[in-house]
């Protein structure tokens, strides 16, 4: 005798769509897509009958333009008979070399920071507390704003640098007479060969073979280094004891560096006061300088933050264990602590250099021509096309977050916990 | 063996401890364990105060050879290289002095500055009960915290303002009615949270209407308008709630707000305003400047990120294939961009993506932009909160036989904002310094529109530290606050037993 029966079968009401939480799912989304999609057509439409209002059309065609400006700091050759679209990618590199630098320095700083504001010493540590807080508490416009106009205001002009008769001068150069700050930029020293490999060009961005040629040799550098502490590893795991490795490391390393630099003939060519301005290196512009420095202090203030949280999250049963195995100090870091910290630690660091991008947009305030000052300022000033800059420009800025998150999380899942 | 001596000695009472060694004890253990306990740990301390006393050597004369009275730069100079003698450095406060309201109220009208004043008093009464719920001690303190600094900022008026302000009419009595009314709502803010704080809870809704009146003036009906629209909005959801559940009731509600806002509201304030004209003189959006600005942008961009971010999160995390595609969109374009660009949209783009003609204020775009900036980031703070709660919770509210929106309300979003109460708090005080970028869509934030026109002066041409310092201080307190309250906010919060 079976009690048991199935449950009556439901036919489809129309009313299920509301009350029946399998059907509501359903119909919740296609009301958000009708209103979304509602929304952009209005966006559309509203464009459209403004931009025939205005009498523009929406075309990139202006991108390959004569683009008419100059442009301070250029990292390829560019003058201002060059295009929109040139300009754009001096812009594009300009906000790229901020950036890069940025993250170095940023990162360097802030684990030194966060490290000393961990050391057991007293007056460091409340020392790095009070810098964290000042940086971290402050916009960062206020930053940049500030190193622009200490270096511009403050700085001596070029003549002060010039020795009249028996009197000293009123300004010397730094670090060993080879930089040059002045009111007008910093002067450093330029890199130079004397036989050079020559180059070629590719669709109009230069390059350079002796640059080709160091870079291959560093990387092979460490390349090798890599190998040979990998077999000193090896066979210390086999046999127990470990092969000395430092003379063949530093060899390595430097050797074949200083070898290609003596083959080519590498000097400097250190800036010196001619006339009433300094000639010869490399002017570097104030604004980046300013840029540059600000960007690394406020960063690293964050990034000290994120290097203390994450040593601090390893417990401490960690390192006694590592105690305990006789490990030293700088070991027990090097081996124990870091890698378990490391992962702590790279998810908000690439969060801090995703910032570190965004914020070089800042370089607005001392006139820096990033890709906003090249593409979001003066093309768009001068052409009038602001839908299409401002579009290409958050296009462009987006690529580069997209393509530095997807690059630092697949580094993260290398170091991150496996977990079988 | 009778010569035999007792030879061993058997103490019988007890030795008093002997003080421990010199170097073991006191200010010199301190000193040894904490700042020369080895060779490396000696060279730290040397180099810290290596620094401090660079700073101090470089920065404490400049300090002290202050000057707070002086009409310009150069007289600053020459007062400094009298008192102090020939090329001494010294500070020139005076600029502070002669110029603090532009950094404070920009260009906003001098006897119209108790209306901001009275806003912000009123903004801590608004924030009391929702800050420090359940604390009457700590709202007193805040209270009087907020009485000092409107006393300070009258005093610091009553030196400055009279001859020194083109324009103003009567300042004085402006004044004093400021700091009454101020007393006043002290006063009745007090009674109150003696009566107990919860109360106060209508006021908080009631503010960001009363202070939108306040700050911007114009007929007191449209802020009543707008709020009437909450009314409907209230009115339609609890009276469908029990028949169609709060999702639906909460659409069906903002649809009947919408209608009144876009349609019969404007109709309606014009003609109650032609019955009964009532309302404040009104303030043009160019006229705000210095930190009324960034303080309006950030408070009212603080309020309205939080719902909006905790929203996307849900989104973000919902079954809803849709749903979640659309915020996970939405929150990567906008972490995707820098503000700058996002406001740049606001103040270039608009234009083209609004219907031809319309034009809305420039302060109320930029909050737009910069709510959904801290919202996108929020979400993604709220969402690693929400990912931290362990699985059972969920399964546990499902158990329970709760709704959806129960379930967030009850379990789930109590313990996610709570975990994420730090990174919450630390997006505000980002949103909060970067308020400064709206100086580049021409408003005059404190820190590049206001120095700048100060710094461009003849009067004070050529002077940086102390303007920066003046802005930098301000935001420092501000910001050092907000993570100070997030620490207190975490210890009354916690619950475990650790």
């Amino acid at each position: 005798m079976a009690l048991a029966h199935d449950a009556p079968k439901e036919s489809f009401r129309l009313s299920m769509l509301i009350y029946d939480t399998r059907y509501r799912a359903i119909t919740i989304q296609v009301f958000v897509l009708i209103l979304v999609a509602a929304f952009f057509a209005w966006l559309l439409n509203n464009t459209i009958e403004n931009l025939a209002i205005r009498g523009k059309e929406f075309n990139y065609g202006f991108l390959w333009q004569r683009a008419g400006y100059d442009i301070g700091q250029q990292l390829i050759p560019y003058t201002n008979d060059s295009t929109h679209f040139r300009a754009l990618l001096i812009g594009l590199l300009n906000t790229l070399a901020v950036a890069v630098l940025g993250c170095i320095f940023a990162t360097l700083l802030g684990v030194l920071i966060g490290v000393l504001r961990l050391s057991k010493n007293w007056l460091v540590s409340r020392l790095m507390t009070v810098y964290v807080e000042v940086f971290r508490n402050v916009p960062v416009l206020l930053w940049i704003l500030l190193a622009y106009v200490v270096l511009s205001e403050v700085t001596p002009s070029p003549r002060d640098f010039k020795a009249a008769e028996g009197v000293e001068p009123a300004a010397s150069m730094v670090l060993g007479g080879t930089v040059a700050i002045t009111n007008r930029g910093t002067n450093i020293p330029a890199p130079l060969v004397d036989h050079s490999l020559g180059g070629f060009e590719i669709g109009g961005i230069p390059v350079n073979f002796t640059v080709l040629a160091f870079i291959a040799v560093m990387i092979a550098s460490f390349w090798a280094n890599a190998r040979i502490l990998t077999a000193a590893r090896l066979k210390q795991e086999a046999t127990g004891d470990r092969p000395t490795t430092w003379w063949k490391s530093l060899l390595v390393l430097f050797a074949p560096i200083i070898a290609l630099s003596l083959v080519l003939g590498l000097h400097w060519d250190i800036p010196a006061l001619a006339g009433f301005n300094f000639k010869g290196g490399i002017l570097v512009a104030h604004s980046f300088t300013a840029l540059l420095v600000a960007l690394t202090l406020y960063t690293s203030a964050f990034i000290a933050e994120i290097v203390r949280a994450g040593i601090l999250a390893i417990s401490k049963g960690q390192s006694e264990a590592a105690f305990a195995l006789g490990l030293r100090p700088g070991r027990t870091m090097q081996l124990v602590i870091l890698p378990q910290a490391l992962r702590v630690i790279i998810p908000p660091l690439i969060s801090q250099y995703l910032n570190i991008t965004k914020n070089t947009s800042l370089g607005i305030a001392v006139s820096y021509l990033d890709l906003r000052g090249t593409l979001g300022g003066i093309s768009l000033n001068q052409t009038g096309r602001e839908l299409e800059c401002m579009l290409l420009m958050m296009a462009i800025y987006l690529t580069l977050s997209l393509t530095i998150s997807t690059v630092m999380n697949f580094y993260n899942k290398s170091v991150q916990l496996k977990v079988r | 063996m009778a010569e035999s001596k007792q030879t061993h000695f058997v103490r019988t009472e007890m030795l008093q401890p002997s003080p421990p060694p010199l170097r073991e004890a006191g200010v010199v253990r301190w000193l040894r364990e904490n700042l020369f306990s080895g060779w490396f740990n000696t060279i730290l301390t040397l180099f810290g105060l290596a620094v401090i006393w660079l700073l101090v050597s470089s920065a404490l004369p400049w300090w002290l050879n202050g000057v707070w009275t002086a009409g310009s730069l150069g007289e600053c100079r020459e007062i400094i290289a009298k008192t102090a003698g020939e090329g001494a450095s010294g500070a020139c406060w005076a600029v502070v002095r002669e110029r603090w309201h532009q950094f404070i109220f920009g260009f906003y009208p001098v006897d119209l500055w108790w209306r901001p004043v009275l806003a912000f008093c009123l903004l801590f009464a608004a924030m009391g009960p929702v800050l420090f719920a359940g604390q009457k001690r700590k709202l007193l303190i805040l209270l009087g915290a907020v009485g000092a600094t409107i006393v300070i900022l009258v005093t610091l008026a009553a030196s400055a303002v009279p001859n020194e302000v083109p324009g103003q009419t009567d300042a004085p009595f402006v004044w004093k009615l400021a700091l009454a009314l101020s007393l006043l709502t002290i006063g009745a803010m007090m009674a109150l949270t003696a009566a107990g704080s919860g109360r106060l809870l209508w006021f908080t809704g009631l503010f960001p209407a009363l202070c939108f009146w306040l700050l911007w003036g114009g007929p007191i009906w449209v802020p009543l308008g707008a709020l009437f629209g909450f009314v409907l909005l209230a009115a339609v959801y609890s009276a469908l709630l029990k028949r169609a559940g709060p999702g639906m009731a909460a659409g069906l509600g903002l649809i009947v707000a919408l209608v009144w806002w876009l349609f019969i509201d404007a109709p309606v304030t014009v003609a109650l305003n032609n019955a009964i004209p009532f309302g404040l003189t009104s303030v043009q959006s160019d006229e705000f400047g210095g930190f009324l600005l960034a303080i309006t942008i950030g408070v009212t961009a603080i309020t309205f990120s939080l719902p909006v971010g905790i929203l996307l999160a849900l989104g973000r995390q919902s079954d809803m294939l849709i749903v979640k595609t659309l915020c996970v969109g939405f929150i990567e374009f906008i972490r995707g961009v820098p503000l700058i660009t996002l406001l740049f949209t606001a103040s270039l783009l608009l234009q083209y993506f609004l219907p031809p003609g319309t034009n809305f204020d420039i302060i109320l775009r930029v909050i737009i932009l910069v709510t959904l900036f801290a919202a996108a980031y929020l979400a993604e703070v709220i969402r690693g909160g929400l990912a931290a709660l362990p699985r059972g919770q969920y399964e546990a509210a499902d158990a329970l036989g709760l709704d959806y929106w129960q379930a967030q309300r009850f379990i789930i979003l109590p313990q996610a904002l709570k975990v994420s109460i730090p990174a919450i708090v630390s997006t505000f005080i980002g949103l909060f310094k970067d308020t400064t970028l709206v100086a580049f869509v021409g408003l005059m934030d404190p820190l590049k529109g206001v120095t700048q026109i100060v710094r461009a002066d003849i009067d004070w041409k050529g002077i940086y530290w102390e303007p920066y310092i003046f802005v930098g201080a301000i935001f420092f307190v501000i910001c050092f606050g907000m993570s100070r309250y997030s620490m207190y906010l975490e210890q009354k919060l916690k619950t475990d037993h650790r």
